[in-house]
This record gives C-alpha cells, structure tokens and sequence, in this order.
C-alpha cells in the first residue's frame, strides 16, 4: 500500500478552509421523454481549499456527469453549483470559457496530448490561451516539465513517450498556470500500479503546494489512500462521504468493490 | 495558437497532403480549363487584335461578329468620312474564296482586302518579303504559320524543287481562277477559324471573289485628336445607319456571339464546374476528416479554455494555409502546361482575372471545407473530453 505524502491537509477540519466547490441539488438528465437518464439526482457537495476528494462508485453512477458540471465543461439542469463562488450558469459564454481557462486544470483520462506538438508545446497551451506570449510560456512549460521529471524530453511529441511520462505530461499542462481547482478523471486507469503510484504522489504533491482543490474521479482502489476525502456515488447521488477507503469498504476492501 | 493550428495539420502528413492535393487539383483544372477557355476566347476575335490602327470598325448594323459577311455599299465609306471627328477612314474587304495552290490541291482560305493607297489594316508584322510589295501586280501576303502546312508545297512539285515544301516568297497561286503571286509572308496570333488567311489591297480582293453590289466588309476608322470615340460612335450611326464599334467593343461582339451560338461556354463551364466540385469535396471530405480525427483535441482545447473566436481562427488558419499552398501548386501547374505547350495549336491565355477567378474559387473552395469542419468543432460539447 502506497504512503501518502507528509504535506497531506487531512488533519484540518473542513471549516478550517475556504469552499472551492459547492453544488446544492445539482440534477443533470440526459435524452427526452422515456429515455431520459437521470445521471445525477440533487448533488449535494462541497470541496475544500487544500482538498484532494476523490469521486468513486460504479460505472453509470453519474461521477463523470459531476466533474463536467463542475468543471464547467457541461450545463446542470437544476440545483446551484460555484466554483470558488462563481456560477457557470450566470456567466456568458465567453466569460466561461475564460474562467475555465484561468481557473480550473483538466487531467483526461487518455491524456488528450496533441500528438504533432512537442510536449512542452503541448503544456504551454493553457499558458497562451490565458494570454502569455509564446516564448514566456514554452520557458514556463520547460521548467514545470522538470519538475515532473521530463525535463529533458521537452522538445519529444507525445507518441515517443510512455504512458506514465505521457500523463505527468498532462499533470504539468493542468497545473502550469497555476489554476486554483484541478479535475482529473481517473488519470491512473491507463498506467500500471507503479506508474499511477507516482503520478498520485506527484499530483498530491505539486497540486496541493498551491493550496488547490483537487476533484478526481477514480475507479481505481489502489490510490485511494491519496485522498481526503472520498465521495461515494451510485445511481446519480453522492451516498456517503468518509475519510478514507476502509470507512467505505471496511477493512477486506477490494478492487471489485470500487 | 494559430502556430500550434498549423503544426497540428501539418503534422497529419497524410490528411494534409491530401487536403492540399485537392486543393491544388482544383485550382490546376479551373486556371487551365479557364485558360484555354480565354486563348479561345481570345482567338475568336484574333483578327480584330491583329488589325493596326484604327479607333473605329463601322459594320453594317446587323453585323453579328466579324467573321459575318454583311458587306455594305461603298457609298458609305464617303458618307463616314464625311462624319463630324473622323481623321481618315478606309475600306477593307474580307471575303471567303477558293484557293489553288501551286502542286495543283485546291482548299478554301480568307481573302483580306486592305486599303489600295495607304494600306492601312494589312499585318504589323511581316516576316518575309515586304508589306509595300502588295502594290506589285497580283501580290498577296500568306500567313507564315501555313507556309509549310496547309499552304505547304506537296507530292511531284515538291520533289521537282528538290524537296522543297515551303511556299516562298514568288511562288504562283491561284485565287477564284486568278493569278496571286506570293509577295511576303506575315505572322499574326492563330486564330479560332481554321482557313488559310491571306492579305491583298482592296480591289484586288474584291476582283478574287464573285461580283456583288455591295462589297464593303468593314471601314476603318481613325478619330481625330480629342475626339471621345463613344460619341464618334453614334454621330456615326446617326449620320450612316451603320454601327461604329471600338476595337474592345468588337472582340465582344464577336467572343458574345461565339458564346452563345457554340457550345464552347457550357463544355468549358462543365470542366471548370468539375474541378470546382471536385475540388470542393476531396478538400472538403479530407479536411472534414483530418477535423474529426482530431474532434478530442479540439474538445480538449476548448475544456482548457479556447473561446470558439479562437477555434474558428484555428481552423480558418488551417483551411487558408492549404488554400494559398494548393492554390500555388494548381496554378503554378497550369503556368508550366502553358509553358511546355505555349508554342504549339494550344490556346492559353492567363490574364490577372483569371488568377483572380481561381483565386477566389479556391476561397470558396476552402471556406467550404472549413465550414464543415468549423460547425463540429463549434458545437462541440467540451465534455466530450471526460467520455473517454
């Protein structure tokens, strides 16, 4: 079992620190008529300043559906959902996608790196898009590619690189300009367990020196230990919200069970 | 991002090659089947370029191009000459008439009558022999481009002459039973009609063809200094009945005429209508695809913040970087078949218009393409990222 690391934020108290997310009710159906599905059923929750919650339960059970919602990426249908208090509903269009691109990190599950671009390319594009010039940012980018340890590998694309270097990768595009919540979703799921092991160790611990917000969905047991808080979904809800993944599971918990 | 636009297209070499390919096609097959369309074009009313001097052809007004044979009085040359603003003005005849060449072959060509005195309305360029020899007794100028074809010297004459197939400069024609002796030869642009073209002055032309009353093809006319020749144009048709047209105003008549009584427009509108379409939907179908292959890069560009101002700009990028490249490539392709084939029967002719034309063809082309592409990426759903 893997150790968490010693910066973890876990001895706080939740009314310590700032909301950095807050949903209240949030539904989300998707279709029309009898073959609506109801993918979340009134969320209710909050995340912290200085968190790393982890979204877990069975496929279908809305976990993705509430990172887009909180990412702004997709429209709730009812309910309140802020993001270090602003609502995406009442802002444009435009002022969404730049609140996004100025506030929130994105890890995808299959990376999503642009394969003709070098990878320092590939992490300086938040950077630009939050208006630095380009040679500032591909300076920026290289230096938070030698923090995950590619310093060296700046100017490689994509497609010459492993599965865990393409995901550290990811990891510095998602925290290269510095973004206050960070949403990954199951950035392990394509690496094997000492690869995930590190890019957990490395997302905990670079993310959390900033004092972000971490929400990231998982089906994957094995980094649980790496949160928080853990947020139980299943069939559109959030049922129970514990401190660890033995107040989940119980003590025998297994892979299946996630 | 425009930069990072460009690599990501670029980099798909295969998809970009492809897009660039159809682009580049479409622009070749527009600009050559246009430019062949303009060289004929352009030889319809050949005739009219190749003849020096005046400001004015007055026809007869029911002249429909200037291959038409509407002769008119010779009176009406005094009657022009007597218009308000007219410098000079002189006769020309232009008739068809049988030809016997030297070996015995007999063929059709088109007799040019110039004025006797002045000669005004005879070639510019002569290429052998002289222009002033047309006075000599029964001189006519024959094209240089049919000395040694059409009018060429064939079976036992030529091997009397000890294999010499060229007509020159002495050699003895026969025009509707009469006596023509080759005086020189002139080069002028090849023309859309097929017949052998020779030159004579005015009476001699005439006396080559069956006698008419009327036997006036055209009256050239030059205007005096200052005088506007629009104006010149309708004192003429008001004095004369006859119709005054400018050397412009007479290529059209005659390229309108061959437009709408051949089918020469809707056989080139097809090729280039092909290679519009055809164009338009390889470039679009592979730009389409190059954007759908890369849908999740698009979806997770606008998750990390790309406003769709900015995706347009990318895409247009892209869609304008392979228009200016294919759209080089098509015409640069079309100049060098020009080139290669510039001397031979091809007609090609590419003014600025036509680049512009296929220029602005390529645009529509790309903005096609990029249209499709742009409606996805626009309304992509940034979600899409999170679906795996």
């Amino acid at each position: 079992m893997s150790t968490v690391p010693a910066q973890s934020p876990r001895t706080h108290s939740s009314s310590d620190r700032a909301t950095a997310v807050h949903c209240r009710g949030v539904t989300k159906n998707y279709g029309t008529g009898n073959s609506t599905v109801r993918a979340l059923r009134g969320i209710d929750l909050d995340v912290y300043e200085g968190e790393l919650l982890m979204l877990v339960g069975p496929s279908g059970c809305g976990k993705t559906t509430l990172i887009s919602v909180i990412a702004g990426v997709l429209d709730r249908d009812e309910g309140e959902c802020s993001v270090f208090g602003k609502d995406f509903s009442a802002l444009s269009s435009w002022e969404r996608t730049r609140f996004r691109g100025e506030t929130i990190g994105f890890v995808f599950q299959s990376f999503n790196l642009i394969p003709t671009l070098t990878i320092a390319e590939n992490v300086s594009v938040p950077l630009l898009l939050n208006g630095v010039d380009r040679k500032a940012a591909l300076q920026r980018a290289k230096e938070m590619l030698s923090v995950v340890g590619l310093g060296d590998r700046v100017n490689d694309t994509p497609n010459r690189l492993s599965g865990g270097q393409q995901q550290r990768v990811a990891i510095s595009r998602a925290l290269v300009h510095n973004p206050r919540l960070v949403v990954c979703d199951e950035p392990t799921s394509a690496l094997d367990h000492e690869t995930g092991h590190k890019v957990m160790e490395l997302l905990r611990g670079v993310a959390m020196s900033g004092n972000r917000a971490l929400v990231v969905v998982t089906h994957d047991n094995r980094i649980f230990d790496f949160a928080d808080r853990i947020a139980h979904m299943d069939d559109g809800q959030v049922d129970k919200i514990v401190g660890s993944a033995k107040e989940l599971y119980g003590p025998n918990m297994s892979a299946q069970q996630a | 991002m425009i930069r990072y636009a460009l690599k990501m297209l670029m980099g798909d070499r295969a998809r970009y090659l492809g897009i660039l390919v159809g682009v580049a096609f479409a622009s070749l097959l527009i600009t050559q089947q246009g430019a062949v369309f303009v060289g004929l074009m352009e030889r319809t009313y050949s005739f009219v370029s190749d003849t020096p001097a005046p400001d004015l052809w007055v026809v007869d007004p029911d002249l429909e191009h200037h291959a038409d044979s509407k002769p008119m009085l010779k009176q009406e040359l005094y009657r022009v000459r007597g218009v308000e603003g007219v410098a000079w003005a002189v006769p020309m005849f232009k008739s068809f008439t049988k030809l016997r060449l030297p070996d015995g072959r007999r063929c059709g060509c088109i007799v040019i009558g110039v004025d006797d005195e002045t000669l005004i309305g005879a070639p510019a360029s002569i290429s052998g022999g002289s222009g002033a020899d047309l006075r000599l007794a029964d001189a006519v100028l024959v094209d240089e481009a049919d000395v040694s074809g059409k009018l060429g010297l064939t079976g036992n004459l030529a091997a009397a002459l000890g294999g010499r197939t060229r007509l020159s400069v002495g050699d003895v024609l026969e025009l509707n039973d009469h006596r023509a002796v080759v005086a020189g030869t002139f080069k002028i642009q090849p023309s859309f009609f097929w017949d052998p073209v020779i030159y004579t002055t005015f009476t001699r032309a005439v006396s080559y063809s069956p006698s008419e009353r009327k036997e006036l093809s055209f009256i050239l006319v030059k205007a005096a200094p200052g005088t506007d020749l629009g104006a010149l144009a309708e004192r003429i048709h008001a004095a004369t009945g006859l119709k005054a047209y400018t050397e412009q105003g007479f290529k059209r008549l005659t390229a309108m005429y061959i437009l709408q009584k051949t089918g020469i427009l809707i056989n080139f509108g097809i090729a280039v209508a092909l290679g519009f379409i055809v164009g338009t939907v390889v470039a679009g179908q592979t730009f389409y695809n190059f954007t759908m292959e890369n849908l999740k890069y698009f979806g997770a560009l606008k998750a990390l913040g790309t406003s769709n101002r900015q995706l347009v700009r990318m895409v247009l990028a892209q869609a304008g970087v392979v228009g200016v490249l294919g759209y080089g490539l098509g015409v640069g392709a079309a100049s060098l078949f020009g080139a290669v084939l510039g001397g031979t029967a091809l007609a090609f002719s590419l003014p600025w218009q036509l680049l512009g034309i296929s220029g602005g063809a390529i645009i529509v082309i790309c903005l096609l393409a990029a249209a499709l592409s742009m409606r996805r990426v626009l309304m992509l759903e940034p979600g899409i990222v999170f679906r795996g």
